[in-house]
């Protein structure tokens, strides 16, 4: 299991293939799910230009271990991985990348899903976005506070 | 004999878009007795209401607003999380 907030630029497949390499259950799996989260370039209409991640040092990690712990827990999955990025992202950057290895893909499916989305409704994170014409938090209850 | 109430000493901590309406990150609070959540917040912000919506953690782990805090405790407020 592993957790990793970063703030340089992150490549999903390489940081799988890596991380895939220091498993001990090599030749045990027989399913990876993944999910690859990449910053768009356009939000509620608006083009936007960039995005700064800022997020709640120590609480996100312990978050983030607490729900792959449950993933563990709740399916019969062989291990988890959560790389997420903090820090200014462009558009077409990664901004989270998950996966989950089992012996089959129900479980693997099952466990991947259910990480990303505990992540995106609980893990504290916030976004704030640049546009053409100031910068703006995103919100998550539709309701948006232009700052400029 | 003379008892002397000591001051308990509470972190607390605002994020992203909050934090800039409340103008700092951190601050710190001496309190003679043990508050909630809420009366924190009533004690930082100047009585101002709880936004709705608001987030709070103690020391880390999501609470609601009539937890109680205690000596030492890290209090945080934030908006909802937008991660992912």
């Amino acid at each position: 299991m592993k957790i990793e907030i970063l703030s340089e630029k992150l490549n999903p497949y390489e940081c799988l293939q890596v991380y895939e390499k220091t498993l001990i259950a090599q030749g045990k799996w027989g399913a990876v799910s993944t999910f690859v989260g990449t910053m768009r370039d356009y939000n509620e209409g608006d083009t936007v230009q960039s995005m700064f991640l800022e997020h709640y040092q120590g609480m996100t990690e312990k978050y983030l271990y607490t729900i792959s712990e449950m993933a563990k827990q709740r399916w019969d999955i062989l291990d988890t991985l959560i790389i997420h990025r903090i820090g200014e992202v462009q558009p077409g950057d990664t901004i989270v990348l998950v996966a989950a290895w089992a012996g089959h893909r129900a479980p693997a499916f099952e466990a991947c899903r259910f990480l990303i989305e505990e992540l995106k409704s609980r893990a504290p994170f916030w976004k704030k976005e640049t546009l053409n014409n100031g910068v703006r938090w995103v919100e998550n209850c539709s309701s948006k506070v232009l700052c400029n | 004999m003379l008892l002397l109430k000591i001051p308990m000493s509470i972190t607390v901590k605002f994020f992203a878009s909050l934090r800039e309406q409340v103008g700092y990150n951190e601050t710190s609070i001496n309190v003679i007795k043990p508050l909630t959540v809420a009366e924190v917040w009533a004690q930082v912000c100047d009585n101002a209401p709880l936004p709705p919506h608001i987030l709070m953690a103690v020391n880390m782990e999501y609470v609601t607003q009539d937890k109680s805090v205690q000596e030492n405790d890290e209090v945080a407020f934030f908006p909802p999380v937008t991660g992912g």
